[in-house]
Order: structure tokens, then C-alpha cells, then sequence
């Protein structure tokens, strides 16, 4: 069982072990963590066979480089990656929604995502990794979750329990749709802000700034101006929720956030659109539509029944 | 009682108690939070109460806003309820090492150093909420004379037991995090301990904290 393990030879930017997240931990400051795009991870696991809620790795923007001792197991990459498969002879440009296997020697090399943020790397097997609220994710600021909270390094090895002999070839043709228009459902301090600023809002364009990270995404833009009160008391956060500070520039949270905060809050972002909002590169332009509630709790469900329809066809 | 319940998103309920902050009020967001947590309720996956805010979010998937406002709006709220409150001494250290801001406290204050330690030591702060980063509490209330802003440019990084206060509340920073603060002094406790599953903070919403003051001498050789 301890012969069969990655060893990291080169461990990207922000690779974390991630599953579905933690929840009812918010009243004493632990966020949901997870993996940030959902659909891509439940599709991971399904491609190697596997439980859909079983620990994945995440990497983002440049990936990590992985070789694999030990028996063969397959593997599959999700999201819109670029990634090689270095074998004994060969070297193979890899298809993301598809499965591979390995065998002793053989490299994964995730170059880089390609215009989205974050990919998924799953095993046919299950990754030797520690629960904590019954969850592996990583939290690399509270050090919450497996590997002592800290993002994974080069050198170390990531032991794999557990093997699943079931490893038929499984595919789907599946492309990540990218999205400008993020909608919007109009938040508790929506009034806080001018005439001019509520146009604005949902008028011009914003650009995603480099500062966004699993906390939260920054944008830059014409400044969104407060009439009222450029604090509120502090009260509960949630993912997608989008603060505007004294300085005018909208914070969107998302699934590492803080789990309170004391800046108004202008609007949140409508589930349906969370997997692609978080895909959404530095330097990209975004706007923002108003949506009503009954109109998001729809579309989320189609959402919804659209990522259980590939689910079944793989 | 909750004096409006609105949508926040689609996967949340806003139960606004009311704009004060008061002990008063944050008893009944306390109440809410625990008999909603009691009852189990399908498809709610967080609780986050606050000074004077209860947020509950939910698994869209599993529910949505009416049902969930439904059965908040119909929870049975047991009066006689009692919310069991810890009492605990947190001891801190204000040698210069630890208060970082106590220069500015006394500028902005305009109170001696004396006279801050004097204000701030050996009273009853309650706990109205935890969260922000893990485990870190909000107590309050300051003196009157106490009440300051925070920082103009938050610190990028508050060391770990920092105790800080801002408005009228104090809080402690469970680990290293950005923070904007004003920090008094420091506690070698332990305020958040992640390998206790079932009970990870030390302090908890309801909980009652007097703050002893203890030498460097003390703070180093510190041990439980």
C-alpha cells in the first residue's frame, strides 16, 4: 500500500488537495473551502470511477509535475488544461475529460491552465490525505485540512492508499464555457450606494486585478461610490457576496473568504454562475446583470441537471 | 425577535435584528442561532450570527429561500432557554515587545498608558460573535473613554495572540492574519486550536472574558 505515490518534482503555484468543503463551521470562523469549481470536480472523479466527492487535487494557472511509482492507475484532468504525459518512449499531448493510465516511471506535466484559473487532477484510488471537519481541502491561511493546511511542495511525496483495479478508459466531449456577463442579485446595502454608482454597477465593464485569490477576487474600475456609510457592523459573509470598500473597488468572496467582514455589500453573485466566475483570469473584463431571485434559483436548477446529464454520460 | 428577514443571494436568508448593537439584541441572534442549529433543519449548511445579524445559508440544490424562510418564520423559540456562558481569564501581555499600537492609543485616546491598561484590565467583556479568521472573538463593551478607529493602513501581518481593539470591541487574532486593529498587548494562549475538532475555540458567542494583565516575564515562561 505505501509503494504506490507521486513525487512532486515541481509543485506549481497553488496546488491543494480539495474535496467538497466543510460546512456548518461558519459561526466560529471557518470558511467552506472546496473546490472552487464544482462541475470540474465532480467530473474528475467521475472519469477515473470514482465516488464524486472523493479528495481531488486543484492546481492553478501553472500546475504541478508529478512522477508516479507504483502500480498502474489512471488518472484524469479536468478544466481547460494543458498538460503532458511523459512515458517510457513517448510523450503525449493529454486531452482534459479523458482518462489515462499509468505505470511506474511515468510523468504528468501540467503545464499551465489555459485562459481559466484553476484545473483538477483525479485518481483511480483514493490520495492518503487527513480530515479535518470531515474534509481534506486546504487552507493554506487558517492551515486548516490535510498536509498541515500548507499547499504542496516540491520534493514531497503524496502517498496514494488506496488503488481501484476498475480502470476502463472513460471520456466525454466537454468544453468550459466562458462567461463576461455575471448575474447579479441585488444585496442588503444596495441603497448605500449613489444614483450614479447603482447605473454604473451594472452598466460598465470591470477588470479582475491580480490580487484574487481563493479569498476573493478584486476588481478595478470606476469607483462605486458610498452615500452612506463606507462600514457596516460586521455580519456573515458568503461566497459570491460582492463588498465594496471606502476605496470604491468591488471584492467578490469566494470559497476561502473570511467569514465575516464589515464592508457594504452591493450584491452577490448568482449560484448558476460561481464554477465559470471563478475561472475568470486577472486582466479579463467583466459585467455584471441583475437577476431576480426566482430567476436564479431556475437557472441554477438547469445548471444543476446540465452537470448531473454529463455525470451520467461518462 | 427578527425584525426582517430578506434573501442574500440565492443561497442565503438575512435575519436583520435590528441596527443597534447591544447585548440584548445579540442574545436574540444567539437564541435564533441555536434553536435553528438544534433543529437539524434539511438543506442548511452555515450559521453565522453577529452583533445583531443572523445569516443562514443553504444548499440550493437540497431547498431554496421559502422553504428555509418558512421554517424559520415558524420556529418554536424555547423562552426559558438558557445560553450556558463560560467565564474565562485570558492573560495578556502589554510590554512594549507586544503593544504595537500604544502610542497611538495614547495619542488617540488622549489617556496615559497607565490609564488604558487601568480602563482595559480586570472588567467583563462578552462575546458576541466569533469568525472573521478562525476562532477570533468579538468582545465588548469598551469604556466609552476606550473607542478608537482602526488603523489607517491595516498591517499586512497581525502576529498570532495579538489582542486589538477597535469601536467600542476587542478581539484576539487566533493566527497570523492582515489585520487593521489597534494592538494592546499579546496572550500566549491558545484562542483556536484546530486539532480539537468538537470544540476548536477557546471562546465562544455568550462567553464572558476578563483580561489579566501578566509581566514579559510571565508571558515567556507561560505553560497552560
Amino acid at each position: 500500500m505505501d509503494n504506490n505515490y507521486f513525487e512532486i518534482l515541481r509543485a506549481g503555484i497553488n496546488t491543494t488537495f480539495q474535496d467538497k468543503g466543510r460546512n456548518h463551521l461558519f459561526h466560529i470562523g471557518i470558511p467552506f473551502s472546496g473546490a472552487m469549481d464544482n462541475r470540474n470536480f465532480y467530473l474528475a472523479n467521475k472519469l477515473v470511477g470514482n465516488k464524486l466527492d472523493l479528495p481531488i487535487i486543484e492546481f492553478a494557472y501553472q500546475g504541478p509535475l508529478f512522477k508516479f511509482y507504483g502500480d498502474k492507475i489512471s488518472i484524469a484532468i479536468t478544466g481547460d488544461v494543458i498538460f503532458k504525459l511523459k512515458k517510457k518512449d513517448i510523450e503525449i499531448d493529454g486531452n482534459c475529460y479523458e482518462s489515462y493510465q499509468l505505470e511506474h516511471g511515468d510523468e504528468i506535466d501540467i503545464l499551465s491552465t489555459n485562459k481559466s484559473v484553476y484545473g483538477y487532477l483525479a485518481i483511480s484510488g483514493k490520495f492518503d490525505v487527513k480530515f479535518q471537519w470531515g474534509s481534506c481541502s486546504i487552507n493554506t491561511k487558517a492551515k486548516i485540512g490535510s498536509n498541515e493546511g500548507k499547499k504542496l511542495a516540491k520534493g514531497q511525496k503524496i502517498n496514494i492508499s488506496e488503488i481501484n483495479p476498475n480502470q476502463n478508459k472513460k471520456k466525454i466531449n466537454y468544453l468550459n464555457s466562458r462567461i463576461e456577463n455575471i448575474r447579479v442579485i441585488k444585496a442588503t446595502n444596495f441603497n448605500y450606494f449613489s444614483e450614479e454608482s447603482k447605473n454604473d454597477f451594472f452598466e460598465k465593464k470591470f477588470t479582475v486585478s491580480k490580487l484574487s485569490d481563493r479569498m476573493g477576487m478584486r476588481l478595478e474600475g470606476l469607483k462605486i461610490e458610498n452615500v452612506v456609510n463606507t462600514n457596516i457592523k460586521s455580519e456573515g459573509l458568503l461566497k459570491g457576496v460582492i463588498q465594496v470598500p471606502a476605496d470604491g473597488n468591488p471584492i467578490i468572496m469566494l470559497s476561502d473568504h473570511g467569514t465575516i467582514g464589515g464592508y457594504p455589500k452591493i450584491g452577490v453573485v448568482a449560484s448558476v454562475d460561481y464554477d465559470r466566475l471563478v475561472q475568470i483570469t486577472p486582466g479579463s473584463k467583466i459585467k455584471f446583470k441583475e437577476i431576480k431571485l426566482s430567476d436564479a434559483e431556475t437557472l441554477f436548477k438547469l445548471y444543476e441537471m446540465e452537470t448531473q446529464n454529463l455525470i451520467s454520460q461518462i | 425577535m427578527i425584525k426582517n428577514i430578506s434573501n442574500l443571494g440565492d443561497a442565503a436568508i438575512y435575519c436583520d435584528f435590528g441596527v443597534e448593537v447591544n447585548k440584548k439584541i445579540n442574545f436574540e441572534v444567539i437564541k435564533y442561532f441555536k434553536a435553528i442549529k438544534e433543529k437539524n433543519i434539511e438543506g442548511i449548511i452555515n450559521l453565522t450570527p453577529s452583533y445583531n445579524k443572523l445569516i443562514v445559508s443553504y444548499d440550493l440544490r437540497v431547498t431554496n429561500f421559502k422553504e428555509i424562510k418558512d421554517k424559520i418564520e415558524n420556529l418554536e423559540i424555547n423562552e426559558i432557554q438558557k445560553i450556558t456562558a463560560k467565564k474565562l481569564e485570558i492573560p495578556v501581555c502589554c510590554d512594549a515587545l507586544y503593544s504595537l499600537d500604544m502610542e497611538r492609543l495614547e495619542k488617540k485616546l488622549n489617556l496615559s498608558r497607565d490609564k488604558i491598561l487601568n480602563n482595559f484590565f480586570n472588567k467583563e467583556y462578552f462575546c458576541y460573535m466569533t469568525g472573521f479568521i478562525a476562532g477570533m472573538p468579538f468582545l465588548g463593551d469598551l469604556d466609552e473613554n476606550m473607542k478608537v478607529q482602526r488603523l489607517e493602513t491595516p498591517r499586512v501581518k497581525v502576529p498570532k495572540g495579538s489582542v486589538g481593539l477597535t469601536e467600542q470591541f476587542a478581539n484576539i487574532y487566533t493566527f497570523e492574519s492582515p489585520g487593521g486593529w489597534n494592538i494592546i498587548g499579546n496572550t500566549p494562549l491558545d484562542i483556536f486550536d484546530s486539532s480539537k475538532e468538537n470544540d476548536p475555540n477557546l471562546i465562544n458567542p455568550g462567553d464572558l472574558v476578563i483580561f489579566k494583565q501578566i509581566t514579559l516575564d510571565k508571558y515567556k515562561n507561560y505553560n497552560g
